[in-house]
């Protein structure tokens, strides 16, 4: 089953201390206005799936084409946008908002972003290259990445060949990172470990797929709606609840006052009695 | 305050734990919760405090220093570690320096440290 992923922004590393004594290290993600932006569906695109927004950006510095795809779902302008594939079971309408309560603590997931941007490196730090000795001859190159292949046999070097060059700034996936703890109210969600990516910058979170999907999961989604529903459920229950009680409150109430009553009743005419004798005897003395 | 520090400052109130004001070349005891098996109980670990790092945030550890039986042994805490049962200064060291690795190459009397007589309690509580 198939269901949508989150688009988050990195915020940086925190630990927890855990009950038990152990430290997680954690990367703190924040889920900032994702909302859905449209649908993709099979009669119309060909494949299923929903296009998620994230964060929200001025309507001047918004391109024409982009405000009217935002207009026509009726959503404030995105920062990010993403297509999540889903099951056509899964599809969320244009407009919800995802939360954190998507994920559950304990369950693992995928993150993938742009990892941080080195530059040009040389071989040793790119590739792992062992570079070459201290001394023993070495002049100049002791990093270098010494030899790219043979001689006049291919008289060329491969194709791929691993060599100095720009390193970082291409899309990482993490697999099977552990979601430690949620926060629907401020949209965190906090993941073990580290994930690909700068502080501010974006990344995309989905179910690990590399491990049975969990029971417990929301279907379709984490959804704002379906948490107010809820809450309106709960609400309602608990107003019920309060309701039956006061109804029994009253009931006790009535009970007690009817008690009350009965026994004034027969307090007074026990006083009645009493106070008849008790003006005989004076009467007496 | 941004995120990340509201998040420390929240866990550091829930953790509700009140650290003494102690410093490098203070001598302390470290109540350190040791489960064996099923049982938990708690262990002192008494030394020099030889250096504070990442200051009173929830990163921040120190190093605890002691010689056993002729060998150097050097601990490091987390500060709101929740293995950490207590914290207890035990002498207030006057020191020069704020990291005391220099106590590593020394041995017996010239790795003593002199007592501060004059120690000045901080006014904003026992937090630092």
């Amino acid at each position: 089953m198939l269901r949508s992923g989150v688009i988050a922004k990195k915020v940086g590393m925190t630990r927890l201390f855990m009950e038990d004594g152990r430290q997680v290290p954690v990367t703190v993600l924040q889920l900032d206005n994702l909302q859905v932006v449209a649908q993709r569906t099979a009669e119309k695109d060909g494949y299923s799936a929903v296009q998620l927004g994230a964060g929200t950006a001025k309507a001047s510095r918004t391109t024409a084409p982009m405000r009217g795809h935002f207009a026509a779902a009726k959503v404030a302008p995105k920062r990010k946008i993403a297509e999540f594939r889903v099951d056509p079971k899964n599809m969320i309408g244009v407009g919800e908002e995802i939360t954190a309560d998507h994920y559950f603590e304990g369950q693992f997931v995928d993150v993938s972003g742009t990892s941080a941007g080195k530059g040009f490196q040389g071989a040793m730090k790119r590739h792992n290259f062992g570079g070459l000795r201290a001394t023993h001859g070495v002049s100049v190159s002791h990093r270098s990445h010494g030899s790219t292949g043979q001689c006049q046999d291919p008289g060329k070097v491969f194709k791929g060949k691993k060599m100095a060059g720009h390193m970082g700034a291409v899309r990482v996936t993490t697999q099977n990172l552990q979601v430690v703890r949620t926060d629907s109210e401020r949209g965190l969600i906090m993941i073990k470990g580290a994930v690909p990516g700068t502080k501010g910058g974006w990344v995309t979170v989905k179910d690990a797929v590399k491990k049975p999907v969990p029971e417990n999961v929301m279907l379709p989604a984490g959804l704002k709606s379906m948490a107010e529903e809820a809450r309106k459920a709960a609400e309602a229950a608990a107003a019920e609840a309060a309701a039956a009680e006061e109804a029994a409150k009253a009931e006790a109430a009535a009970a007690e006052q009817a008690a009350m009553e009965a026994a004034e009743k027969a307090a007074a005419e026990a006083p009645a009695e009493g106070a008849a004798p008790e003006g005989d005897e004076k009467n007496e003395g | 305050m941004d995120l990340i520090a509201q998040l420390e400052a929240e866990q550091i109130a829930a953790l509700g734990k009140t650290i003494p004001d102690f410093k490098a070349g203070d001598t302390v005891r470290v109540g350190y919760k040791v489960t064996e098996g099923t049982r938990s109980r708690v262990q002192n670990y008494e030394g020099v405090c030889i250096s504070r790092k990442n200051g009173k945030g929830i990163a921040g550890s120190f190093t605890v220093r002691k010689i056993s039986f002729g060998e150097g042994v050097e601990r490091v805490f987390p500060l709101y570690s929740t293995n950490i049962d207590s914290i207890e200064v035990v002498r207030r060291g006057r020191v020069r320096r704020a990291k005391l690795y220099y106590l590593r190459a020394r041995r017996g009397k010239s790795a003593r440290i002199a007592e501060v007589t004059n120690y000045k309690p901080l006014d904003s509580g026992a937090d630092a």
